[in-house]
């Protein structure tokens, strides 16, 4: 009796997960992960019948590599940067992705010219241009609002805390263009000596009114909080406490630093024909343009664009609230994988020399 | 069966034997040995327990802080050539072909990466030198001098071949030299790292200064609780006691952001310090981010840890001592430091340790609460290990740590002796 109870158990069991095919995805959390589960997971289940499990991680390059050099992969599709796309695809760690798998753009345009440039890689498909920019608090500077990059630096003129991500990345850009250098010329700027002096001095000039954040969701807390009057963040968490939660939040796009959120595959993924199956929906025509209905991130396709409409509350309009909008560009500087696989590990030992002393 | 039965009727005289006629010693000595497996078989799932989850991780740790096998396992060729010759030798087009090979290989193999990491964490900015010749290795026709150095001709760099000798070998002493800013220049010399990127020691001495400063204070706030827990009468003390263990059951990670809704800029404290006029709304004292904000928090959360064996020991000690202390004439502070005091020593080592090991070891209420001055080395392992992952300098920096607790638990041994701990 007690054998045939586990037996049948067992065999329910396997005829369950056999039924219910599903596939885990790893991202960022918070918004950026409802806006996925919106645009992609839900549809992509509601076609397929596959169902998708989501997971967070702070960074999920992270967690990708240790379950890849474990052996013990728990992942099936994993959203990551460029530079840890570019980086991890070097080391072996990713499924190679084949763009002829990639849906054709509605009018027929095929899937490797419908992209932006350098949103296709040998291991990672693109899905939304994301960017770093500096947000305040309207409610702290009822006179003169801060307009430029260089405002986030100047203490005396715009008094009150600031916040930034605590990493060289990004950190070390924006204090240049703080600091004067035009975006065109930053990274020329940051390959010299006198460039990487020139930016801790410059963040050095505000050390004692910084506060570090680590988690996505950590600046949007400090604004709310009014911890902090002004703080770096990703752009679509500013967007969704501003519109979604009336927060005073005012984004500053001068001086802001994006780059790609891409879709890789782990080598050694459970459900690799699913995942590659999610990948190629996901980053359809339709699903990436759906996505900027949740959250103000660009989508990677061509395509898409035109059909980017009304934020979820139907009344928003979302075009000028992406990274990639033309009033937005004027000082913007597009992130350099090339220079980040190179400088991070000497800059990250400095950045973080510098601030624990 | 027959046998056994006169045995049983004429033992042998002089000899104890059991009723089935074997010496008792033998006898005994086979139940002792049995009831001896019995017990080992009882403790060998702990044992494999503590075998797969504590020692061999430890040991792989260990074993990953001078082993890193990136570059030779990928490149054999040149590794090879490194081997062969002598430290300074000038690439000829020997290496020059290894080279070329091994980059070929890396590339098809797209392990090239993994190189490139690894050269990198010597010599910054090589990475994408390995990724980008890699990618133009296939085309490589002798002589291969030439053709490396027309693909880039950073190759021929000394100091690069310098480093590529020496991260050639497998084991190599260089993380555990990084986790205490040094480094080897090109002839293999021991030096400096360079000032704007020494860290490591400077946090070591914060992290042991800021766990000794907790230790102290947990110390003086866990005394005299302790104390009232142990002499009130039993139903009082319980119910104080739950006071003490309910933060003690609650979340790290709640304790930890309680800490910052109350000590932030905006916070309950300078909140209530700004509404009663102490402090004005433009001074608000920073008491989180920083060094301060990670000794309260941290405090806070290690003090059961103190409080618990410190009631544990004065628990059992009978008041009368200090009475007769004091009847005999000795002062009230007399009588505390010659008679009270002795008798907790073994509480306050027991929970001075569990505190300071502890303390030496917390990561996530610094990383939440400690901004950039309150950083200990623990969040700078975590940082190798989970940002550049470089998890051969994590788990350098991991064993330095270890032995330095290892180090303070020697000497307390010596200086107090382990067997006058109380844990509880």
């Amino acid at each position: 009796m007690k054998k045939a109870l586990i037996l049948s158990t067992a065999l329910t069991a396997v005829a369950f997960s056999a039924a219910a095919e599903q596939i885990t995805v790893m991202s960022w959390g918070g918004a950026y992960t409802t806006s996925q589960v919106e645009a992609f997971h839900k549809p992509f289940t509601a076609e397929t019948g596959i169902g998708v499990v989501s997971v967070d991680a702070d960074n999920p390059a992270t967690p990708l590599k240790a379950m890849v050099e474990a052996n013990n992969v728990s992942v099936d599709v994993v959203d990551v940067n460029t530079s840890d796309a570019v980086r991890l695809c070097d080391e072996g760690q990713l499924e190679e992705i084949d763009p002829a798998m990639l849906p054709p753009a509605p009018d027929g345009t095929p899937a490797t010219e419908d992209f932006l440039p350098g949103a296709l890689s040998e291991c990672a498909v693109g899905n939304i241009v994301y960017s770093m920019i500096v947000a305040y608090d309207e409610s702290k500077f009822p006179d003169e609002k801060p307009q430029t990059i260089a405002d986030f630096f100047d203490t005396s003129k715009f008094p009150g805390k600031r916040a930034m991500w605590k990493s060289a990345k990004t950190t070390l850009e924006m204090a240049l263009m703080g600091d004067g250098v035009p975006a065109a010329e930053v990274y020329d700027v940051l390959d010299t000596q006198e460039g990487v002096e020139r930016a801790f001095a410059k963040l050095a000039s505000i050390k004692g009114d910084l506060i570090w954040w680590e988690a996505g969701a950590q600046p949007v807390q400090l604004l709310a909080d009014g911890e902090v009057a002004m703080t770096t963040a990703y752009n679509g968490r500013i967007f969704a406490a501003a519109v979604s939660e009336n927060k005073p939040f005012v984004p500053i796009w001068d001086g802001q630093v994006y780059e790609y959120d891409l879709f890789v595959i782990p080598k050694g993924a459970p459900n690799l024909e699913a995942a590659k199956k999610f990948v190629a929906f996901a980053t359809g025509t339709q699903p990436l343009a759906d996505q900027a209905k949740w959250i103000s991130y660009g989508p990677a396709r061509k395509s898409s664009a035109p059909l980017v409409g009304l934020y979820q509350d139907g009344q928003t309009e979302m075009a000028p609230h992406m990274p990639t909008a033309e009033a937005n560009l004027t000082n913007a500087l597009p992130s350099s994988y090339e220079f980040w696989v190179d400088h991070d590990t000497e800059l990250e030992e400095r950045f973080n020399a510098w601030l624990a002393n | 069966m027959a046998d056994a039965t006169t045995d049983l009727a004429a033992p042998t005289p002089g000899r104890l034997t059991t009723a089935d006629g074997r010496p008792l010693k033998a006898a005994l000595g086979r139940a002792q040995s049995r009831a001896r497996r019995r017990a080992f078989l009882l403790v060998l799932p702990l044992l494999l327990f503590i075998v797969i989850t504590f020692i061999v991780p430890i040991g792989q740790m260990l074993h990953r802080s001078i082993h890193n096998d990136g570059f030779s396992r990928n490149m054999p060729q040149l590794s090879q050539w490194f081997a062969d010759t002598e430290p300074g030798t000038e690439p000829d087009e020997v290496a020059y072909a290894a080279l070329a090979a091994d980059l070929k290989g890396a590339a098809e193999a797209k392990t090239i990466g993994i190189v490139g990491t690894r050269v990198n964490y010597e010599m910054p900015g090589t990475r994408s030198l390995f990724t980008s010749t890699g990618r133009k290795a296939r085309g490589f026709e002798p002589p291969y001098r030439e053709a490396v150095l027309e693909a880039d001709p950073k190759w021929g760099n000394p100091s690069l071949w310098g480093t590529m000798r020496q991260v050639s070998r497998a084991y190599s002493p260089n993380f555990f030299l990084a986790s205490v800013d040094l480094a080897r220049d090109n002839e293999g010399n021991i030096v400096r790292a360079p000032q704007e990127r020494r860290v490591y020691v400077m946090l070591f001495q914060r992290t042991f200064l800021i766990a000794g400063l907790i230790t102290v204070l947990c110390l003086l706030l866990g005394f005299p609780i302790a104390h009232l827990l142990a002499t009130l009468p039993l139903r009082t003390s319980n119910l104080l006691m739950i006071l003490v263990l309910l933060p003690f059951w609650t979340s790290l990670l709640v304790r930890t952001t309680s800490w910052i809704v109350l000590l932030q800029g905006q916070g309950v404290v300078n909140n209530s310090l700004v509404a009663t006029g102490l402090i004005s709304d433009a001074n608000r004292i920073q008491m989180i981010y920083n060094q301060t904000g990670t000794i309260i928090a941290m405090t806070h959360i290690l003090l059961p840890f103190m409080i618990l064996p410190l009631y544990s020991v004065m628990r059992p000690i009978p008041p009368s001592y200090v009475r007769a202390a004091r009847s005999l004439g000795a002062s009230s502070w007399t009588a505390f430091r010659r008679i009270y005091l002795p008798q907790t020593l073994p509480g306050i080592g027991a929970g001075a340790l569990l505190v300071f090991i502890l303390g030496v070891g917390y990561y996530i209420t610094p990383a939440l609460v400690g901004g950039a001055s309150g950083q200990l080395i623990s969040n700078l392992i975590a940082f190798h290990m989970q940002d550049s992952l470089n998890w051969s300098l994590a788990a350098a920096l991991a064993a330095v740590l270890l032995a330095a607790v290892l180090i303070l638990y020697w000497l307390y041994d010596r200086l107090v002796g382990i067997d006058n701990l109380k844990l509880g």
